[in-house]
C-alpha cells in the first residue's frame, strides 16, 4: 500500500446458524437437498401464511452477541426489508433493522507478533436468508427456494479495520468464535459464512471517510484478503490519477483476481424498512439472558490462555491446539491417559495435523483415538517402546485404530531393557568392527554414532537407546584404560 | 408533509406498477388527502410515548426447533407461470460484465 494512505474497512458477515429448521417453518435448513424439497407454503411466500419465530435462533444470536461483548437489548422487532428479487418469493426479507437484538460488542484480533487490536461490533441481528438463483441458463434464472428462510445472523462491524490483513485477523477470529459456540459452521466455500466488505481509503491523518465501494463475492478467507487488497490499490491509483472513486457494488472475480461492477437492473436501493405486523417483538429478559450465558462454552482465547497456564505450553503450541474447539476437545481427550502436555502436543502438531492437513479431513474423522494416542505415549514415557517403534506403530495405528500395546505385542516390538541381551548385541558388534574401535580409540568420537546404528539394527530397532549409549561407552571406556 | 407527482412515480416503480398520467395525478391527490389526515396526530405532544411496533402486546410466540414435513417439488411448483421439472424459471435479471 502507498504508505500516504490508509484504508478503511468495515465487514458485514451473515453466518448460517445450526439449526434443524428454518427460522419461520418447520422445513429443513440443511444444505444440499434436491432443489424446491424443503419448502413449504411459509417459505414459497404463499398469501395467507404466518412465520412463527425459531426459538434457537434467538437463543445461538444471543450467545454470539454475549461472546462479542455485545449489549443484549431486551426488547427487539423485525422488520420488513423491501425489494424485488426473484429468489424471495415474498418481495420483501424478513430482517431486523431498528432494535436488532444485539448492538455495540467487540472482537479482539491478534497479530502474528502478538500486538492485540479490538475492532468494534456495530450490531448483530437475525434474518432469513433468499433463495438460490442459478443463473447460466440463458436468458432465464432458476429458482430454488430451498435455502429461502434458512436462519442467518448478521455480524456488522464498525469501519475499524485498517488493513486487508487486520480483515482477515477479523473474519477468521469470527469463525472460531462461531464453531466454538457450535452456531455456525463457518464453511466460507459452501456459503455458511458470506462476507461483504465496505472499503475506503483516505490520506494518513485525514478524519473524514473517503467514498467506498462495497465488495461481494469473496468465497474463501484467502479470497477476502486478496479482494480487499486489490480494492484499496484501486482506489489508490484512482486518486493518484486525479479520479474520483465512485460509490459502487462491486463483485470479487477469483478467476481474474479483480473486482469487476456488478450491473443489475434493480435502480439505487430503497428498502422501505417497515415493522413486521407478522412477528411479535423478542423479549430477551434477565433471566433467559442468563440461562444462555450459562451454555456459554469456553472461549478460544480463554482456552488458549488456560493451555499455557495449566499445561505450560509454549505460546505457539496453544494457539495451534486451540485452533479449533475439536482440536483443542482431542488434546483434552489425549490428557486424560497422559500427563506428559508436551509429548501429547507434540504428536498432535506433527503427526496428526500431518495427516489431517494431507487427507484434508477434520480432527473429527481422524482415524487414531485420543485414547490411543495417550496411551502410545505412556508405552514411551514407560519405556515399553522407544521414540523409534512409536513412530513406526503410528501408521499401524492410522490403518486400524488398533490399541498400541496390542500392536507392540503382535509384532514383538518391545523395547528391550535386558542389559544382558543388549550387551551381547554390543560385544558382537564391536568385535565385528574392530576397525572402527581403534578409530573411536584414537580420538574419533563420532564412530559411537556408527555402532548405536549397527546395534539398533542388530536388535530391530527395539533396544532401549539409552541403555545401547550407556553400555557402549562404558565398554569402550574400558577398552581405552587398558 | 406531502408528496410530489415524480414521488409517486418512484414509490409505483419500486412497486413494480405502471400508472398513466391521469392516475399518477388521481393518487398524487389521494395520498396527500391521506397524508394530511394523518397529519392530524402531530398535534398530540408523545414526547414520552414509546414508538408502537404491534398493536397486539404480545412477544415472544416462539415454536421450537422441530422438523416439519415440506410439500413436495410438484406441489410447490403448482402455481409457477413457468417452470422445469424441479425448479421455478424466472426472467434474468442479473447481467455481469
Amino acid at each position: 500500500m502507498n504508505s500516504k494512505y490508509e484504508a478503511v474497512i468495515g465487514l458485514e458477515v451473515h453466518a448460517q446458524l445450526l439449526t434443524d429448521t428454518k427460522i419461520f417453518c418447520g422445513c429443513s435448513a440443511k444444505f444440499g437437498a434436491p432443489p424446491n424439497t424443503n419448502v413449504c407454503p411459509v417459505c414459497l411466500g404463499h398469501p395467507g401464511v404466518l412465520p412463527v419465530m425459531n426459538k434457537k435462533v434467538v437463543e445461538f444470536t444471543v450467545l454470539m452477541g454475549l461472546a462479542a461483548e455485545c449489549k443484549i437489548n431486551e426488547r427487539s422487532i423485525f422488520a420488513r426489508k423491501n425489494y424485488f428479487y426473484p429468489d424471495l418469493p415474498k418481495g420483501y426479507q424478513i430482517s431486523q433493522y431498528e432494535e436488532p437484538i444485539c448492538q455495540y460488542g467487540k472482537i479482539t484480533i491478534e497479530f502474528k507478533d502478538g500486538l492485540k487490536k479490538d475492532i468494534g461490533i456495530t450490531r448483530i441481528h437475525m434474518e432469513e436468508d433468499a433463495g438460490k438463483s442459478i443463473h447460466d441458463q440463458g436468458y432465464t434464472t432458476m429458482i430454488d427456494v430451498n435455502r429461502c428462510g434458512t436462519p442467518l445472523m448478521e455480524i456488522v462491524s464498525e469501519p475499524d479495520m485498517r488493513s486487508a490483513e487486520e480483515a482477515y485477523l477479523y473474519l477468521t477470529k469470527l469463525k472460531q468464535i462461531l464453531t466454538y459456540l457450535g452456531i455456525c459452521d463457518g464453511n466460507m466455500e459452501e456459503g455458511s459464512l458470506r462476507c461483504d466488505a465496505n472499503i475506503s481509503v483516505r490520506l494518513k491523518g485525514e478524519t473524514k471517510f473517503g467514498t467506498k465501494t462495497e465488495v461481494k463475492n469473496m468465497n474463501s478467507f484467502r479470497n477476502v484478503e486478496k479482494a480487499i487488497e486489490f480494492e484499496i490499490e484501486r482506489q489508490i491509483d484512482i486518486i493518484e490519477e486525479g479520479g474520483k472513486i465512485i460509490q459502487q457494488t462491486l463483485l470479487w472475480d477469483a478467476d481474474s483476481n479483480v473486482v469487476k461492477p456488478m450491473r443489475s437492473k434493480e435502480e439505487a436501493h430503497d428498502y422501505r424498512y417497515f415493522p413486521d405486523p407478522d412477528l411479535m417483538p423478542v423479549v430477551v429478559d434477565k433471566k433467559w439472558k442468563s440461562e444462555i450465558a450459562s451454555s456459554m462454552p469456553e472461549l478460544p482465547d480463554a482456552r488458549k490462555e488456560r493451555f499455557t497456564n495449566q499445561y505450560l505450553l509454549p505460546k505457539y503450541d496453544a494457539e495451534v491446539l486451540t485452533s479449533s474447539r475439536e482440536l483443542a476437545d482431542y488434546y483434552e481427550k489425549v490428557l486424560t491417559v497422559t500427563n506428559d502436555y508436551k509429548s501429547a502436543s507434540n504428536w498432535i502438531m506433527t503427526d496428526v495435523l500431518k495427516v489431517i492437513n494431507d487427507e484434508k479431513i477434520s480432527i473429527n474423522e481422524f482415524p487414531v483415538s485420543a485414547e490411543n494416542l495417550g496411551r502410545l505415549i505412556m508405552l514411551i514415557n514407560d519405556n515399553v517402546i522407544s521414540g523409534k517403534i512409536a513412530k513406526e506403530i503410528f501408521p499401524e495405528m492410522l490403518k486400524t485404530n488398533k490399541e498400541p500395546n496390542e500392536i507392540v505385542k503382535e509384532k514383538n516390538l518391545v523395547q528391550i531393557s535386558d542389559t544382558g541381551e543388549i550387551e551381547m548385541a554390543v560385544d558382537k558388534i564391536l568385535s565385528a568392527n574392530p576397525k572402527q574401535v581403534e578409530e573411536y580409540l584414537s580420538g574419533k568420537d563420532k564412530v559411537l554414532g556408527f555402532f548405536v546404528g549397527l546395534i539398533m539394527k542388530e536388535t530391530k530397532g527395539k533396544a532401549n537407546p539409552q541403555i545401547v549409549n550407556e553400555l557402549l561407552k562404558s565398554k569402550l571406556g574400558r577398552l581405552k584404560g587398558k | 408533509m406531502s408528496v410530489t407527482k415524480k414521488d409517486v412515480e418512484n414509490i409505483a416503480s419500486l412497486a413494480r406498477l405502471k400508472f398513466n398520467d391521469e392516475e399518477l395525478e388521481n393518487f398524487t391527490h389521494q395520498l396527500n388527502q391521506i397524508l394530511s389526515y394523518v397529519e392530524k396526530l402531530n398535534e398530540l405532544n408523545t414526547e414520552n410515548v414509546e414508538p408502537l411496533s404491534h398493536p397486539v402486546e404480545n412477544n415472544n410466540v416462539f415454536r421450537s426447533d422441530e422438523l416439519k414435513t415440506s410439500v413436495t417439488t410438484e406441489e410447490a411448483l403448482k402455481n409457477a407461470p413457468d417452470r422445469t421439472e424441479e425448479f421455478f424459471k424466472a426472467p434474468k435479471v442479473i447481467n455481469q460484465e
